[in-house]
C-alpha cells in the first residue's frame, strides 16, 4: 500500500518535476548557448509563455474530461476554426449593425454556442449509434472542417475590432486576458471533475463502465455533456485567440487535437479512462510550451521541438507501463 | 420465412454496404455528369488517389492486426524530403534504396514499440507523428526541397510517366494492391495478422508470435509509405516539409470506409481500395457537378458515420445503441 | 433464528432457459431472516444463473420471487437492490480510481445544490458502514490501493446502504487468505445477527459447514434437496452434489503405459504455486483437481510457455527443457486446450477451418501460399473424428454451440499430433450429451498413446477420465491418488485443505 501511494504521488508530481527540470536546464544551458542576453526565467518571458499556452491549453482541459470519461475527440481543431469564423463573421452581420460594441458579447455567445452545439452533435452520435468516439470524431473532424470551408471558401475570414483587441491584449493584474481564461477554465474544470456528481460519475464510467452501468449511472448523457464541454472550450479558446488576431484561415486549428492529446497524456491521464487531472494537464501544456520556448532560447532549431516532444510522449508511455507492471509472474500474452 | 426484417436488411447492408454505396455514387454522378465515367476521368481519379491509396494499403495491415498508425502522414513527408535531398547528393539510383532503408527503420522502431514493448499504438504513432515531423524539418533545415536539375533526371518516371498507356502511379498502386492482397488473403502471414487482430490472446495461445506479427505490419506500412513518398517526390520533383500532413487521418478514413474495424480482425485490401476510390470519386464527382473540393469533407463525414453505424448495428442486431 | 418468521427471500419454481439449454429447471428454496443458506453445486449446475436471476440481471421464464412473501419482479440490479436483494460479485465490480465511499454510493452519490457532491454526508455515511464492518481503512481510501479482501469489504458495504433483506455471496473466499476469511465470516455473522438472510455460494465444504444453517444442492439446473447443516455430513452433501445417477465409470488403469512423456520437479511460480512435482506417461491421463485459484491453470500455462517459472525443472522425454513461448512448447510436442474457450481458444469471427489449422498454418502451404486443400483435409479428418456438427468449414466458429466449439479447439491441438495434451476445464459450459462424448474422447486419446493432463473443477469428470488424480490446494500439490485408491471423500478433503489425515 505504501508503494502504491508512492507510485501515485510520483505520477502526479512527475509533470511538475519535469517542468522544474526544464527550467533548470534551459536557464543553465541558456547561459552558454543563448544568443540573447535576457535570462530565460524572465518574468515577461514567463507571462508570455502562459499566454501562448492558452489556445491549446483550454482545449486540452476539455480533452482531459473527455478522456477521463473513456472517449476521445479528434474534431476539436475543426470546432476551433468554425467557432472562430462565426465569431469574426457575425460581428459584421447586418442584423447586429445597431449594437455598436455590444456586438462583441453577442458574437462571443454565438461562437460559444456553435462550439457547444458541434460538441453536442458528436456526443449524440456516440451515444445513440454506439459507434466508437474515435471514429465519430474522426469523421466530424473532416465534416466540420468542410463546414469551415463552405462558409467562406478558401478565403480567410477577417474582422479586427479594436475594442476587442484591447480587451484581448489587456493585462489585468499583470496576467494576459488569455492567461486568465486558461486559469479560470482550469479552476472550473477542476471543480467540475472533483466536486460535482457529474464529474465523479465521469470518472466512474471511464474507470469501469460495467460497474457504472450496474449502479444505474446513465452513461449516455454524461458522455454527451462532456463532448459539449470540450466543444464549448474549443470555441472559447478560439474566441480568446481570434479576438486578438482578428483573422482566421480555414485551415487554422489543424493538428490541435494532436497537441491537446499530447498535453493530456503528458499530464498522466490514463488512455482508457478513469484517471487523470486537469491540473496535471495544465502542467502538460506548460511543459510543452516551455520546451518550445526553451529550445528556441538555447538556439536549437525550433523544429527540434517536434522531435523532442514526440520522443518524450513515447518515453512517458513506456515509464507508465513499467510502473504498472505486475512483475515476473505475469502471464506472457 | 426469411422475410425482409430489419435485421436481415442490415445484415446485407453491412456486408455489402460499401459496394452498394459505391455503385449508387457512381450511378448518381454518372447521371449528373456524363463525363464522370469517361476513361480519362476515371484514370485521372485513380491516379490522384494513388498516393493516398498506397498508404492506405499498408495501414490496412496495421488496422487488421488491431492497432493504429497515425504517423504515416509525417513519415510520407520524411520519405519525400529525404529522397529529394539525397537525389542531388548521391544520385537517384542510390537515393531511392537509401530512402526506403531509412523509412523502414522508422517503421521498425514503431513496430518494436507497439509489438515488443506493447505500448498503446495510438499514442506511440501520435508521438512518432510529431517526432518524424521534427526529423524531417531538421533534415531539410525547414526549407522546401527541390531537385536542382529537373530536366536532366530520370527520377520523374515514377510520378509522371506512363507505361502501356497507364500512368505509373496507377500501376504501382495496382501492383502493390494485388501483391498485398495476396499476402493478406493467401499466405500464413496474412492469416496470422487476422488472428492477432481478431483475438490476440487466442492467437498467443495458438503459438503465434504476436509481437513479430505486429512488428511486420508496421514494416509493411512503412514500405507503403516509402512507395508513396517516392511517387510524391517523383511527381513534383520538389516538395514542402508538410506534404503528407493530415494524410494519416484521411488514410484511416479510407480504411474504415472499406469496412475494417478499429478493433482489428476484419477488413481486406480489396475493400480498402474501394474505400480509397470512394473518397477519390466523391471528390471528383462533386467537382464535376460544380461543387467545391471541400464539400467532399462533409459528404465523407456522413458516409463514414453511416457506414460504421450500419456495421455496428448489424453486429448487435439493433439500430440504436443500448447505452442508457 | 426464529424458524417461524416469514422467509426473507423465497423462490418458487424458477425456470430459466437459454437457446438449447435449460439452465434452471424449477428451483425452489427459501432463506429465512438471520439464516445462512449455502448453495452448493458443481460448475454448470446453475448456481451462477440462479444468482443472476436473483439480482435482476436475468429474468426467469417461469416461477416467481417473493420478498417477505410479497411477489416481486427484479427489473435490473438497482431495482433488486432497492427491493432488498444485493449480490456481492465474485469478480469485483468497482471503480478502482475512486474512493471507497464513492464506490459504496456509486450511482447514488448524495447531492447538494448545483449538482455538487455532498461530501460530508457521503463520508459520514460510508464511514459509518465501514465501521460497522470493522474495516481498517477509511472512506477516503482509493479502492485501487486496497487488498482484494478489503475491496470485497467495499462491495459488501454497498449492500448496507439499503435495508437489505437478503445478501448473496458468490464464492466470496475464492481469493482470500485464511485470516481474511475469518474477518469475512465475522461480517456475515454480524449481518445475520441483524436479521439479514444470506445466500452463500461456495465449493468449499469446510466453509459451508462452519458457516451455514442449511444447505441446498443444485445439480444440472435442478434443486436436489435442502439439508439442515447440523444434521448432515460431508458425505451426504457430496453424494447429493455428484449424484448417483451419473453412475461413474471409474477408470481403473486401462492400457499399457509407455515411457514418461513429461516430468516436472520442484516447479514454482512466485505466489501462484510452489514446489510441484509429477510425471505423466504416454497412454496415461493425469487429472488435476482443485478449486479455482488453486494453481492448476497456472501450471498448465507454465508448461505451455506462457508463464516463467521461478524455480524447478521440466523434462520432456527425459530431456531438461526451457519453454519460453507457446511456440517452444508446440515444437516440444506440448499442446494446451485452454480454460476459456472464447477468450483463449478461439477467434470467434474466423471460420471453423481457419481456427482449427491456426497453429500449423505456416506448414500447410503450397509454395508461399496457404493450401486450401491441405487445410480442408485436416478439417474434414478431425470433423469426422470428433463428430463436430457444423454446416461447413466456412462457418464462423462463433455460430457453433459450445460443445462443437470445444471440439474445434480440441481438434486444433490433436491435429498437431502432440505428445502431451493438456486440457483445462474441457467441458465447462457444455451440455451433458457433449460432455460424455468429450470424456470418451479423452480416454480414447490416452489409449492411442498420448500423455494427457486434464484439469477440472468437476469431480465426476476427473474421476471418470483419470488414471491418477493430483489434488491441489492453494498452490500446493497435496497428493496424487491412483484411480484405484481414490475416494470422493478423500479427494474433497484434499482440495479443501483438510489434509490427508483429516487434520482440520
Amino acid at each position: 500500500m505504501q508503494n502504491e501511494n508512492t507510485a501515485r504521488l510520483l505520477k502526479q508530481g512527475a509533470i511538475w518535476g519535469f517542468i522544474v527540470l526544464e527550467l533548470i536546464f534551459f536557464s543553465v544551458a541558456g547561459k552558454f548557448l543563448s544568443l540573447s542576453d535576457g535570462a530565460f526565467m524572465d518574468l515577461d518571458n514567463m507571462l508570455l509563455l502562459l499566454k501562448q499556452s492558452a489556445p491549446i491549453g483550454i482545449i486540452a482541459l476539455g480533452m482531459t474530461i473527455v478522456m477521463i470519461n473513456g472517449n476521445i475527440d479528434l474534431s476539436v481543431g475543426a470546432i476551433f476554426a468554425l467557432s472562430a469564423v462565426i465569431l469574426l463573421d457575425s460581428m459584421t452581420w447586418p442584423i447586429f449593425e445597431g449594437l455598436g460594441d455590444w456586438v462583441i458579447p453577442v458574437s462571443w455567445l454565438l461562437a460559444l454556442a456553435t462550439g457547444t452545439a458541434l460538441g453536442a452533435l458528436n456526443g449524440l452520435i456516440v451515444w445513440k449509434t454506439g459507434v466508437d468516439a474515435f471514429i465519430v470524431t474522426l469523421g466530424s473532424m473532416l465534416g466540420y472542417r468542410g463546414l469551415v470551408f463552405m462558409y467562406n471558401g478558401e478565403q480567410p475570414t477577417s474582422n479586427l475590432n479594436w475594442t476587442l483587441v484591447d480587451f484581448a491584449e489587456a493585462q489585468p493584474l499583470g496576467l494576459h486576458t488569455a492567461t486568465w481564461f486558461l486559469l479560470g477554465c482550469t479552476a472550473v474544470l477542476w471543480w467540475l471533475l472533483n466536486r460535482t456528481v457529474h464529474g465523479r460519475n465521469a470518472y466512474a464510467i471511464g474507470d469501469n463502465r460495467e460497474a457504472a452501468v450496474n449502479a444505474s449511472i446513465r452513461v449516455g448523457p454524461h458522455m454527451m455533456i462532456n463532448f459539449m464541454i470540450i466543444g464549448f472550450l474549443a470555441a472559447l479558446s478560439a474566441a480568446v485567440f481570434y479576438s486578438e488576431s482578428g483573422s482566421v484561415n480555414p485551415n487554422d486549428g489543424s493538428l490541435y487535437e494532436l497537441w491537446a492529446i499530447t498535453a493530456v497524456v503528458l499530464g498522466g491521464t490514463k488512455l482508457t479512462g478513469g484517471r487523470g487531472s486537469v491540473i496535471s494537464t495544465f502542467g502538460g501544456v506548460i511543459a510543452i510550451q516551455l520546451l518550445r520556448k526553451g529550445l528556441g532560447y538555447i538556439g536549437a532549431d525550433t523544429e527540434t521541438v517536434n522531435l523532442v516532444i514526440g520522443l518524450i510522449l513515447i518515453a512517458v508511455l513506456y515509464l507508465d507501463k513499467q510502473l504498472n507492471r505486475k512483475g515476473k509472474e505475469e502471464l506472457r500474452i | 420465412m426469411a422475410a425482409l426484417t430489419w435485421s436481415n436488411i442490415t445484415q446485407v447492408l453491412a456486408k455489402q454496404g460499401i459496394l452498394i454505396a459505391f455503385a449508387l455514387f457512381m450511378f448518381g454522378f454518372a447521371l449528373a455528369n456524363a463525363r464522370f465515367l469517361d476513361i480519362d476521368n476515371v484514370l485521372g481519379v485513380v491516379r490522384s488517389s494513388a498516393i493516398l491509396g498506397v498508404m492506405a494499403l499498408g495501414v490496412t495491415f496495421v488496422v487488421i492486426s488491431g492497432n493504429l498508425d497515425l504517423s504515416v502522414g509525417s513519415m510520407m513527408s520524411f520519405s519525400t524530403i529525404v529522397v529529394l535531398d539525397l537525389h542531388d547528393k548521391i544520385g537517384p539510383a542510390l537515393a531511392i534504396p537509401a530512402m526506403f532503408a531509412l523509412t523502414l527503420c522508422l517503421g521498425a522502431l514503431i513496430g518494436f514499440l507497439v509489438g515488443y514493448l506493447r505500448l498503446n499504438s495510438l499514442i506511440v504513432t501520435l508521438g512518432m507523428l510529431s517526432a518524424i515531423h521534427g526529423l524531417t524539418l531538421t533534415w531539410s533545415g525547414g526549407k522546401n526541397m527541390d531537385i536542382a536539375d529537373k530536366q536532366g533526371t530520370w527520377f520523374g518516371i515514377f510520378g509522371q510517366d506512363e507505361m502501356l498507356g497507364v500512368p505509373v502511379p496507377i500501376l504501382v498502386f495496382v501492383l502493390l494492391a494485388v501483391v498485398l492482397s495476396v499476402l493478406l488473403a493467401r499466405t500464413p502471414f496474412g492469416r496470422k495478422v487476422y488472428a492477432v487482430g481478431g483475438n490476440g490472446t487466442a492467437a498467443t495461445f495458438s503459438g503465434i508470435p504476436r509481437a513479430r506479427i505486429v512488428f511486420c505490419t508496421y514494416l509493411i506500412s512503412a514500405f507503403c509509405v516509402a512507395c508513396a513518398g517516392l511517387l510524391q517526390a517523383s511527381r513534383s520533383l520538389g516538395s514542402q516539409n508538410t506534404v503528407g500532413q493530415g494524410l494519416e487521418l484521411e488514410v484511416l478514413a479510407a480504411v474504415i470506409l472499406g469496412g475494417a474495424s478499429l478493433l482489428g480482425g476484419s477488413g481486406t485490401v480489396f475493400k480498402t481500395v474501394i474505400g480509397v476510390l470512394i473518397l477519390g470519386f466523391i471528390q471528383n464527382g462533386l467537382l464535376l457537378v460544380g461543387l467545391e473540393f471541400y464539400v467532399q469533407y462533409v459528404v465523407t463525414w456522413v458516409i463514414i458515420i453511416l457506414a460504421v453505424w450500419l456495421d455496428v448495428a448489424a453486429k448487435r442486431g439493433r439500430l440504436w445503441s443500448p447505452i442508457a | 433464528m426464529t424458524t417461524e418468521s416469514k422467509p426473507a427471500l423465497r423462490l418458487s419454481g424458477i425456470v430459466k432457459t437459454f437457446p438449447g439449454v435449460r439452465a434452471l429447471d424449477g428451483v425452489s428454496f427459501d432463506v429465512r431472516p438471520g439464516e445462512v443458506h449455502a448453495l452448493l453445486g458443481e460448475n454448470g449446475a446453475g448456481k451462477s444463473t440462479l444468482m443472476k436471476v436473483l439480482a435482476g440481471i436475468h429474468q426467469p421464464n417461469e416461477g416467481a420471487i417473493f420478498i417477505e412473501e410479497e411477489k416481486v419482479v427484479m427489473r435490473n440490479p438497482l431495482d433488486a437492490k432497492a427491493k432488498g436483494v444485493v449480490l456481492i460479485h465474485q469478480e469485483l465490480s468497482l471503480a478502482e480510481e475512486l474512493s471507497a465511499a464513492e464506490n459504496i454510493y456509486l450511482g447514488e452519490l448524495p447531492r447538494k445544490s448545483f449538482g455538487r457532491v455532498d461530501w460530508a454526508t457521503l463520508y459520514d455515511r460510508a464511514g459509518g458502514i465501514l465501521k460497522r464492518l470493522n474495516c481498517s481503512f477509511g472512506p477516503k481510501t482509493i479502492v485501487g490501493d486496497l487488498s482484494i479482501a478489503n475491496k470485497q469489504m467495499v462491495e459488501i458495504a454497498r449492500a448496507l446502504t439499503v435495508d437489505a433483506k437478503a445478501v448473496i455471496f458468490d464464492e466470496p473466499t475464492a481469493s482470500l487468505t485464511d485470516a481474511e476469511k475469518v474477518v469475512l465470516f465475522d461480517v456475515i455473522r454480524d449481518l445475520t445477527a441483524r436479521g439479514v438472510g444470506i445466500v452463500y455460494i461456495s465449493h468449499r465444504m469446510d466453509e459451508i459447514f462452519t458457516l451455514s444453517d442449511r444447505i441446498s444442492v443444485l445439480r444440472d439446473g435442478a434443486h436436489r434437496g435442502t439439508l439442515i447443516t447440523k444434521e448432515t455430513d460431508e458425505d451426504e452433501v457430496t453424494k447429493l452434489m455428484i449424484g448417483r445417477s451419473l453412475d461413474l465409470t471409474r477408470n481403473i488403469v486401462a492400457g499399457e503405459l509407455g515411457p514418461v512423456a513429461i516430468e516436472v520437479q520442484g516447479l514454482s511460480c512466485g505466489k501462484l504455486y510452489r514446489d510441484v512435482g509429477f510425471e505423466v506417461r504416454a497412454g496415461e491421463v493425469l487429472g488435476f483437481y482443485g478449486l479455482v485459484g488453486a494453481g492448476r491453470t497456472e501450471i498448465a500455462e507454465t508448461l505451455f510457455g506462457l508463464r516463467a517459472p521461478s524455480a524447478g525443472e521440466i523434462r520432456v522425454d527425459g530431456q531438461a527443457v526451457t519453454i519460453r513461448s507457446p511456440g517452444d512448447a508446440i515444437r516440444l510436442g506440448i499442446s494446451l486446450v485452454p480454460e476459456s474457450r472464447k477468450e483463449q481458444g478461439l477467434i470467434l469471427g474466423m471460420s471453423c477451418k481457419d481456427n482449427m489449422t491456426l497453429p500449423q498454418v505456416g506448414d500447410l502451404t503450397a509454395g508461399p501460399f496457404v493450401s486450401d486443400g491441405a487445410e480442408i483435409a485436416i478439417f474434414d479428418q478431425y470433423r469426422d473424428k470428433l463428430a463436430i456438427k457444423t454446416p461447413g468449414w466456412r462457418q464462423a466458429v462463433g455460430n457453433l454451440s459450445g460443445g462443437n466449439q470445444q471440439k474445434i479447439v480440441i481438434g486444433k491441438w490433436l491435429s498437431m499430433q502432440p505428445k502431451v495434451l493438456i486440457v483445462d476445464e474441457p467441458t465447462r459450459g457444455i451440455d451433458v450429451g457433449s460432455k460424455s462424448e468429450i470424456h470418451a474422447l479423452i480416454r480414447d486419446l490416452a489409449k492411442q498413446g498420448y500423455a494427457v493432463i486434464v484439469i477440472s473443477s468437476e469431480m465426476p469428470e476427473v474421476l471418470s477420465v483419470s488414471d491418477r488424480i493430483a489434488a491441489m490446494y492453494h498452490g500446493q500439490l497435496m497428493r496424487i491418488f491412483t484411480a484405484a485408491e481414490v475416494s470422493e471423500d478423500s479427494l474433497v478433503q484434499a482440495i479443501s485443505g483438510i489434509g490427508a489425515g483429516k487434520v482440520a
